[in-house]
């Protein structure tokens, strides 16, 4: 069920890039678990990790030790792309390209970057990007081709900051900004939020990040025990399909595909009698 | 809401102080961002201009850009000392 997406560039992949600035906000596991969506719904999916010298995105998808050749590999021309990318073993249309654990990230050349992604764009439907925090070169990078960006984001000052950082440079230092074209579809996802610490006034709810960023919201992800378990495993959230952050994830998808679906858990759950009686 | 509740002053809950601290730094982050990059530099020269005729301290200039559709209006503002 291949779709043909809005901008009329069907033979291209999109290009989407997870950004945040600021460091542990859930990029990686957004990425992984954004990947897999997407390949699940039989999309030809590759997740790219651009976090060059502290790779995580292969622990993440639990795909660690098959990495043998990365992305500066590719780069170098010292491996193919066949040779590097590591196909998913629960899902046929997932691939991941590992970064390199040694190199100097400087090795990530604007061309070089530009022909790996040109190349992937030939065979896959959507290459999404896992940036690094930061604003140097890898997080630079990550971003300049892409066409959609999503702002991981969690409700806490200096996250909201960084992500404001973040759009003023995904405006002016992208590829489709230099070259006047379309500008980058911005999405925030909102992380790590809890509806209680919201109702007692002690977390930034979902409509005050919103109103500050003024962004599309793509979906908001609940404080959940599933997302280290998963991470624990190597098993993308998203596959924890009776978890609400693993749910909350495929919403995200959906909402990305463009099916408008309602945010769920953004209320205090009500504890039933049972479960109050026995504190469950 | 009970008794106690009414009487105790209740402090003003951090959430909504991040959201206002927010709310001005951002404005503030992106009125510097989609300002024109000769802005300082216009600041410095409108100060020794100024200098010349009063004593006036940098904090003493405010500028400030708004776009007001299709007009860009450079607001200045000069404090100055009291006599």
């Amino acid at each position: 069920m291949l779709q043909v997406d809005a901008t009329g560039e069907n033979n291209l992949a999109r290009i989407i890039v997870i950004t945040s600035g600021k460091g542990g906000v859930g990029k990686t596991t957004t990425s992984a678990a954004l990947a897999m969506g997407l390949a699940l719904r039989g999309h030809r999916t590759v997740v790219i990790d651009f976090d060059v010298g502290l790779r995580n995105l292969d622990l993440i998808m639990g795909c660690e030790r098959r990495v043998v050749y990365d992305f500066i590999n590719v780069i170098n021309e010292e491996a193919n792309l066949n040779q590097a990318l590591i196909r998913d073993k629960r899902c046929k249309d997932l691939y991941i390209l590992p970064a390199s654990q040694t190199r100097d990230k400087a090795a990530l050349s604007m061309d070089g970057v530009g022909k790996v992604l040109e190349e992937l764009g030939r065979d896959f439907d959507y290459i999404v990007c896992d940036s690094p925090a930061g604003i140097e070169h890898g997080a630079t990078m990550a971003m300049y081709y892409a066409d959609d960006a999503i702002v991981v984001t969690n409700p806490e000052v200096s996250s909201v900051r960084d992500s404001d950082r973040m759009l003023g440079i995904l405006a002016s230092k992208s590829r489709r900004a230099e070259h006047n074209l379309e500008p980058i579809r911005e999405f925030l996802l909102l992380t790590r939020y809890s509806p209680e610490r919201v109702k007692k006034g002690e977390m930034l709810s979902v409509e005050d990040v919103q109103e500050i960023l003024s962004l599309d919201l793509l979906g908001v992800i609940p404080e959940s025990t599933a997302v280290l378990d998963a991470s624990n495993k190597g098993i993308p959230v998203i596959l924890s399909t009776d978890s609400s952050a693993g749910q909350a994830y495929q919403d995200m998808v959906t909402r990305y595909l463009g099916d408008r679906v309602p945010h769920r858990f953004l209320e205090v759950e009500k504890k039933s009698l049972f479960g109050r009686l026995f504190g469950g | 809401m009970g008794l106690l509740d009414f009487f105790r002053q209740k402090p003003q809950q951090s959430a909504s102080i991040a959201k206002e601290r927010l709310q001005i730094l951002v404005a503030h982050e992106r009125a510097e961002r989609n300002s024109p990059s000769y802005l300082p530099k216009l600041k410095e020269d409108l100060l020794q201009v100024i200098s010349k005729y009063v004593t006036v301290d940098k904090s003493a200039i405010q500028m400030r850009l708004e776009n007001d559709g299709n007009n860009e209006i450079l607001e200045l503002n000069i404090m100055l000392p009291e006599k």
